[in-house]
């Protein structure tokens, strides 16, 4: 989910520093990983997330400054001939603690996680070499909550506590039903006052699953189901209400529809509602239209496409001959193309002769 | 919308009016309430039910459905009368004022919180100079501004307030209609209307007939404007219209006063129907055609803020089923036409001759750029919002309104208003989402929306089975007991064809538009007697 950037800051004056020796432009205002990701270099992060306030949470992007201090690269601003050091076997070696901290903390095991494989976490751990500690770790029980909402499903077990879901929530949906309860280590996600989120007041967006860096949040599957690296994703425009939000639609192996991502590009800036995030398996339910259909003494029967077209071409035809053109009418559809609807159109006008076209603007 | 979905943040504030903007356009309702609760943005919500963006609102009124236009020229008359308004833009880019000025002088607060059913005349006054000291603030509304016999007024009555405070125009103000589907604005762009061609051009001028003509090689385009959709059914009843050819609706369960749809449908000689599923209006079809859904086609759709849109094709469609484009052509070229398009592009770039507000758009252009409509050239950028500097039509038309009551009042016999709409997670006639399984598991069954005051006066408690009647029909109907709900108005959301609401609704036509008066009509609340109970009947 990216946004395009505030048109104010995309003008906000240069501030030039240097990534490890690199010399860059960032902007004032912004912070040392937007300067880093705008000119491609890959400073590693959990809590971040374009769409949502500055966290520095997980650590993840701590970098060197001016060789005298670490910092977050993701909430310290950008300054004058600043010198970053974004990688160093130091920093790797920070990176790699914090990971295995965080392995340790929960039940990271992707065997049976629908994240593996569109795992954040995952792939930092791949980058950094990161193991699961051997010896004993104090574990607290956590949340783990796979039925009760019909949208999500919560495993707190993979939570790495970067708060992206209580953002998500708060800034993007504003629903507020994420927040943090406990503190240190037993700090874990609540929704609202509700042990279940089936019971809280969440609308299921499904925002917050789409943010989250590992599977600690998940969407629910209505159709499909496949791995995170046999999906294939095409972008459409959603079919509901006018705003017309962007969706990234994932498909199976087997061509079966499986999620739907908000696309940044869109007017929602990649955010969808609960008819976006799950509203798609009508297309593939078994009662689909599958042939052209003939009505013979009150029953239908299936006909081929030239004996069906044939026949209404003949009776309007007929019609057309008998009571004249303005005897028939045509309900085009807010729900097809504008291509669809301009050819209906024509079709009405100028092959009919008639301008009885209309459609539901007004239901 | 005359301006963008992303100018919200540069509205100061927010004038809600019969729109319930979190379940029906929920990802703008969440931009709303983050300028309003983050960012601590001004908020007016106008609505009869008490929709969630109420909570957050600095003035909220719940009036009585149908008053839309009351409550508007009350605040105007107050603006007015308090010299609040925008006399520079009003003076140098608008026309009507003084007409305007003298029919909102008998629109006092007082007689206004009468009509709308307000407790607190003050509440307006106060309102009307908050507004005021907004700059820009931005109007949305939906269908419960629209559909009403006096919905053409309404839509006039939400411009005149938006011109007085000098807010069209300008980035982050705007009279901003939240279109319910997602191609209807491009379904009336390109045409889809009786009395217009693609771009609104009327069909009654002789040039554009001439245009047409020449532009489709056709001959005797008809100059007449066509019936709407409530006429064409009327005329099948008359036996006027012989044959209809519905793709992609299901009017069974959309339109008012179902049993009148079933009688005209029932009525012709010939009736097609083009669709995914066999829908409550399909199964009354003569022939039926199947069609490809939205994931199954690549093409173009206009969203409700002008912007053009690609969409792709996702997954293979499912058995003999075909393109809404191809079905068309073939059937036009079995009538004598000699169509030859391989591709929705193909029909986009014959469109984009004749239709001056998207001739500047290509496919490659719309799938790179963000493009609103009027784009007229190749070059043009598009346009973010309209009116800019002046008015398309040069002076902004103010319009003196008077407040008409709904087609059908309360009475004895109807006691209870009755207004319609959608819930979060359906949609319309359920078409889609009924057959969506996490929407139709959130939101499963239909329900009637009564506040606590009406469920004690009918002794009647939430969950239990009632009977609702209107002049038209019946139904029965599980009770909500809400907040939501004003004492003596009744909501049912019409996706349910088990309850269905346009079997109660009424077919009453704003003169102009022709849209049908869903969000008010009369109705009788009964309670359900067990047999024993009723003492043999009466």
């Amino acid at each position: 989910m990216s946004k395009s950037p505030d048109a104010t800051l995309v003008q906000a004056p240069g501030v030039t520093l240097t990534i490890d020796g690199r010399t860059v432009v960032g902007r004032k205002g912004r912070t040392i990983l937007e300067a880093a990701l705008e000119n491609g270099i890959k400073i590693p992060y959990l809590c971040y997330h374009p769409r949502i306030s500055r966290t520095g949470a997980c650590r993840i992007c701590l970098v060197k400054v001016n060789d005298t201090m670490f910092k977050t690269a993701c909430t310290e601003p950008v300054a004058e001939n600043m010198k970053v050091v974004s990688e160093d076997a130091e920093l790797a070696a920070i990176r790699k603690d914090i990971l295995e901290m965080l392995l340790s903390e929960g039940d990271h095991n992707c065997l049976y996680c629908d994240a593996n494989g569109a795992c954040e976490l995952q792939d930092l751990v791949k980058r950094y070499d990161a193991q699961m500690p051997t010896g004993e770790f104090p574990r607290r029980k956590r949340e783990i909550d796979e039925a009760s909402s019909k949208g999500l499903k919560r495993n707190e077990d993979r939570c790495v506590l970067c708060g992206r879901c209580v953002k998500a929530c708060g800034e993007i949906q504003i629903s507020n039903v994420w927040q943090f309860t406990g503190r240190g280590s037993k700090t874990h996600l609540t929704s609202g006052l509700f042990e279940k989120i089936g019971d809280s007041p969440c609308v299921n967006c499904g925002t917050c699953s789409q943010l989250c860096p590992t599977g600690a949040i998940m969407p629910q599957l209505p159709l499909g189901n496949g791995f995170n690296w046999e999906l294939q994703k095409e972008s459409s425009i959603c079919i509901y209400c006018g705003v017309g939000c962007k969706i990234d639609f994932h498909k199976n192996k087997e061509g079966m529809l499986v999620k739907a991502t908000g696309n940044g590009d869109g007017p929602n800036e990649g955010h969808l509602c609960v008819k976006g995030r799950f509203g798609f398996d009508f297309m593939q339910k078994p009662t689909r239209l599958i042939s052209p259909l003939i009505k013979e003494n009150g029953e239908f029967r299936e006909a081929a496409w030239e004996e069906a077209l044939d026949f209404v071409a003949g009776k309007l035809k007929k019609i057309k001959a008998d009571s004249g053109p303005d005897s028939v009418g045509a309900l085009a559809s807010a729900k097809c193309s504008n291509e669809d609807n301009y050819l209906m159109q024509k079709f009405v006008r100028a092959v009919v002769g008639t301008n009885n076209i209309d459609h539901c603007a007004r239901l | 919308m005359t301006n963008s979905i992303r100018e919200i943040p540069d509205s100061a504030g927010f004038f809600v009016i019969g729109s319930n903007t979190t379940e029906n356009h929920p990802v703008i309702g969440s931009m709303i309430k983050n300028e309003v609760i983050n960012k601590g943005k001004k908020l007016i919500v106008v609505d009869p039910r008490e929709i969630e963006l109420s909570r957050y609102a600095d003035y909220y009124f719940q009036i009585n459905p149908g008053t839309n236009i009351a409550i508007l020229n009350g605040l105007m008359h107050v603006i007015v009368k308090e010299d609040l308004y925008d006399k520079a833009y009003v003076e140098e880019r608008c026309e009507g004022f003084e007409e305007l000025a003298k029919t909102l002088e008998k629109y006092t607060p007082e007689h206004v919180a009468d009509i709308c059913g307000l407790k607190k005349p003050q509440d307006i006054i106060d309102a009307a100079r908050f507004i005021a000291g907004l700059k820009p603030m931005s109007l949305y509304y939906a269908m419960g501004i629209t559909q009403f016999v006096s919905g053409v007024n309404g839509v006039k009555s939400t411009a005149n307030l938006q011109m007085l405070l000098g807010n069209l125009g300008v980035a982050g103000g705007g009279v901003n209609p939240l279109r319910g589907q997602n191609n209807v604005q491009g379904a009336c762009d390109m045409g889809g209307l009786p009395n217009v061609y693609p771009a609104y051009q009327p069909v009654t001028s002789e040039d554009n007939k001439a245009k047409f003509e020449s532009a489709w090689d056709a001959k005797n385009l008809s100059t007449k404007p066509g019936l709407t959709l409530m006429e064409m059914f009327n005329g099948a009843i008359e036996g006027k219209i012989k044959a209809l050819y519905v793709m992609g609706e299901n009017p069974v369960l959309s339109d008012p006063n179902q049993h009148h749809v079933l009688e005209a449908l029932r009525s012709l000689e010939l009736f097609v129907v083009q669709d995914i599923f066999l829908t409550e209006t399909a199964r009354e079809a003569h022939v039926v055609f199947p069609s490809f859904g939205f994931l199954e086609k690549s093409g173009t759709v206009s969203n409700t803020e002008r912007r053009v849109q690609l969409m792709n094709k996702v997954i293979d469609p499912p058995g003999q089923s075909k393109d809404d484009w191809w079905i068309i052509m073939q059937l036009a070229n079995r009538l004598g036409a000699k169509w030859d398009y391989s591709c929705s592009e193909d029909i986009f770039n014959e469109m984009r001759k004749v239709t001056p507000s998207y001739a500047g758009m290509t496919y490659q252009r719309v799938k790179n750029e963000l493009i609103q409509w009027p784009c007229p050239t190749p070059e043009h950028p598009g346009t973010q919002f309209l009116h800019k500097g002046k008015f398309s039509r040069g002076k902004g038309l103010m319009t003196a309104i008077d407040y008409t009551p709904p087609a059908e009042g309360t009475d004895k016999e109807y006691p209870v208003a009755l207004t319609t709409g959608r819930v979060l997670e359906q949609f319309h006639t359920g078409t889609m989402s009924r057959n969506s399984r996490i929407l139709e598991e959130l939101s499963p069954e239909p329900f009637i929306e009564m506040s606590g005051h009406d469920s004690r006066s009918y002794d009647i408690v939430d969950g239990e089975l009632i009977s609702v009647s209107t002049r038209r029909g019946s139904l029965r109907i599980k009770v909500r007991v809400t907040d939501t709900a004003k004492p003596g108005v009744v909501f049912i959301p019409f996706h349910f064809k088990e309850a269905a609401a346009n079997v109660l609704t009424i077919d009453a036509l704003d003169p102009v538009a022709k849209i049908p008066e869903y969000k008010a009509c009369a109705c009788r609340i009964e309670k359900i007697l067990p047999l024993d109970e009723k003492g043999g009947g009466r």
